[in-house]
């Protein structure tokens, strides 16, 4: 197990950065997830770490040994695939034997080792069937046991590995997953396009935008205090409302009306947060922002946009003016729909509670500008 | 469901052409040879039905079973150098890149050779006054493929390797290119060795391609005709003549009709049955 340390890694395929130059460390047992949209280079970086590919520039270490030359197999990676690779004409007892007995584990704990890992995973009856009789959820499963039976690897990268499986064998899964991570304090590193995958399985979760890290945060981090726009539409359920706003004198308006006063937050990078050096503007690591207007700088007079969670939006008697448009129903929740100053506006309120009003206040709302956040907006 | 039986009935006549131009072009003729091999002709006039005469003939027959013999020993050895070779260059082969295009143009060049511009070659090429590769051979041991057996037999074989090995290599190679990525960085991140990645990803997904690869070369090598022909005609002796070359001596050079049918006949049998084996060895040995 070690720290596994990008240092301005990049990597191109073409003229166009996959992988925009990042220096970042993955913990040691940590649980990571790595969250983007398809084509956010979330494979390419996996297999930067992996070693199935060399990057166009820069050097990844494994704690202070330089492993950027050495091939997959010298590194200790265990890494699992989005659709199952299995061993088809073998059992599945020598599927999941096969990376073992590759590197010479004694006979013993090798039955060991593939026994605990199909109880864990529930193979235990397929032990003796061949690996392709199974069916895709199953294989699937063998694929993701042959990551996790070996001990003392680096880390064990897995991408989207439960797209083939049916949705209610995936909660089980991933709780294993959590259960194996608790039990061998493996780095993990869970590639997805699903925030809730992300959100509930990690510790961390990364977020991918354009081949550059745009976030990293734990799941609460994220939700409460999104550094960059795509934070907030891409994570929430629905995404953060975007407005176009004004700052003027230091209030911010909305189509002539004031919302409250713009606080400053630091940029991204100045403060020396852990994880977040090198490259300014491809880390971002968010912190909660502290109490308020203790760290408030002015912010420029111009254009801004403003972002509020669907959750931080009240309707009621006072604030800005908006027309309801309408609600949709969802049983846990209502979600409103309403329009102010000409742009739509969604919230999210407890079912039973009045929909009425002509007015809406922003409990946490912040401040972007070319997508990243500056600031917030405070009484 | 009088209906539906009713056009299922009209749908027979959309076979009827098929059906009409497969009985012209195969059933009609393979019947005359079937006409021919229980009579025994002397003119369109005169001719007796003989039974199954013929095909005792020509079972007990010591130059056909010699002939037998040889071309099952010629394809067994065609199958085990053609089919191993042809993996091991598939597998040698670039996977990208533009030396992918140099590599099958060369590799696919033997097969663009008409068969007797193949045999034209060889015969030359193997000739040891005037042929390079006769030369070289004659530089280091005697060889005379015209007079000695085991030359000729050699020449005969290795002029097969040269011409059909590609077909293996293109079958074996189309296989191998199919294998999605992802199975090749399984075996890397499983610590598999090359020969690992061989035995357990390569070979099991070649199983479709080895298949069609080795039915087809036992069926052409077992009726083997042009090159050997051109190149040795038979000999030395009968060193190389296999079936197809004494069935044609027997039909065309003596116009032995009834012989060169059930001949005919027991040749074609043979072919079917070797070819429905391996099928059946193959493809349950994969379930």
């Amino acid at each position: 197990m070690a720290d596994i340390r990008l240092e301005e890694v990049g990597h191109r395929y073409t003229d166009d950065w996959a992988v925009r130059p990042m220096t970042w460390t993955w913990r040691s047992g940590r649980a990571y997830a790595l969250l983007g949209p398809s084509g956010c280079g979330k494979t390419t970086l996996l297999n930067i770490i992996s070693g199935l590919l060399t990057p166009t520039q820069g050097r990844v270490y494994f704690d202070d040994r330089d492993v950027t030359s050495v091939p997959t197999a010298g590194r200790d990676i265990a890494q699992v695939f989005q659709f199952p690779v299995l061993y088809e004409e073998m059992s599945v007892y020598n599927n999941l034997a096969f990376p073992l007995r590759n590197r010479k584990y004694p006979r013993k704990e090798v039955d060991e080792r593939v026994r605990r890992v199909a109880s864990l995973l529930g193979l235990e009856e397929h032990l003796g069937r061949r690996a392709r009789r199974l069916d895709a959820g199953r294989q699937q499963i063998v694929s993701l046991g042959r990551g996790l039976v070996r001990s003392g690897v680096a880390a064990v990268l897995l991408d989207e590995p439960l797209t083939v499986v049916d949705p209610a064998l995936k909660w089980t899964l991933r709780s294993k997953l959590k259960e194996i991570h608790r039990d061998t304090g493996h780095t993990l590193i869970y590639v997805t396009h699903d925030q809730t995958e992300a959100l509930t399985f990690a510790d961390e979760v990364v977020v991918l935008k354009d081949g550059a890290i745009v976030q990293s945060g734990t799941p609460e981090e994220l939700f409460l205090s999104p550094a960059h726009e795509f934070v907030g539409h891409f994570i929430g359920s629905p995404g953060m409302n975007m407005l176009p706003a004004t700052v003027v004198d230091g209030e911010v308006r909305i189509g002539g009306a004031c919302v409250g006063r713009a606080a400053g937050l630091p940029l991204p990078g100045e403060r020396g947060a852990p994880g977040s050096t090198g490259t300014a503007g491809s880390v971002i690591t968010g912190p909660v922002p502290g109490p308020r207007s203790a760290q408030a700088m002015p912010i420029s007079a111009g254009p801004v946009r403003l972002g509020v969670r669907p959750e931080f939006v009240r309707l009621g008697g006072s604030g800005l003016s908006a027309r309801v448009t309408g609600v949709d129903d969802l049983g846990a929740y209502l979600l409103v729909h309403a329009e102010v100053d000409g742009h739509a506006l969604t919230a999210k309120t407890a079912p039973g509670a009045p929909v009425s009003g002509e007015h809406v206040r922003f409990e946490r709302a912040f401040l972007f500008r070319d997508e990243v956040r500056i600031g917030e907006v405070v009484a | 469901m009088s209906d539906g039986r009713q056009k299922h009935n009209r749908a027979w006549w959309l076979v009827l052409p098929v059906v009409v131009s497969v009985a012209f072009t195969a059933i009609i003729p393979l019947m005359t040879v079937v006409n021919y091999s229980v009579q025994d002709i002397f003119s369109p006039f005169d001719r007796i039905f003989v039974g199954l005469d013929w095909f005792r003939d020509v079972a007990r027959d010591p130059e056909v079973r010699g002939a037998l013999v040889r071309t099952l020993i010629f394809s067994a050895q065609v199958l085990l150098i053609e089919i191993p070779l042809g993996v091991l260059i598939a597998v040698c082969m670039p996977r990208r890149g533009w030396t992918v295009s140099v590599a099958l143009v060369l590799v696919a060049l033997p097969l663009l050779i008409p068969w007797n511009v193949v045999g034209t070659i060889w015969q030359i090429f193997a000739r040891g006054d005037i042929g390079l590769g006769g030369w070289a051979v004659n530089k280091v041991v005697n060889f005379n493929y015209t007079l000695d057996s085991a030359d000729a037999w050699i020449t005969v074989l290795a002029m097969d390797v040269w011409h059909w090995t590609p077909l293996v290599v293109l079958l074996a190679y189309a296989g191998l290119r199919s294998i999605p990525d992802p199975y090749f960085q399984a075996a890397q991140i499983d610590g598999a060795s090359a020969w690992a990645t061989f035995r357990h990803i390569q070979l099991p997904r070649l199983r479709g391609v080895l298949t069609i690869a080795i039915l087809l070369r036992f069926m052409d090598s077992f009726m083997i005709y042009t090159e050997p022909f051109v190149v040795t005609g038979g000999g030395p002796g009968n060193a190389t003549s296999f079936l197809s070359i004494l069935l044609s001596k027997i039909a065309v050079g003596q116009f032995d009709l009834g012989p060169a049918g059930a001949f005919s006949l027991l040749y074609f049998l043979i072919v079917q049955i070797v070819c429905y084996v391996f099928f059946t060895v193959l493809t349950r040995s994969g379930r």
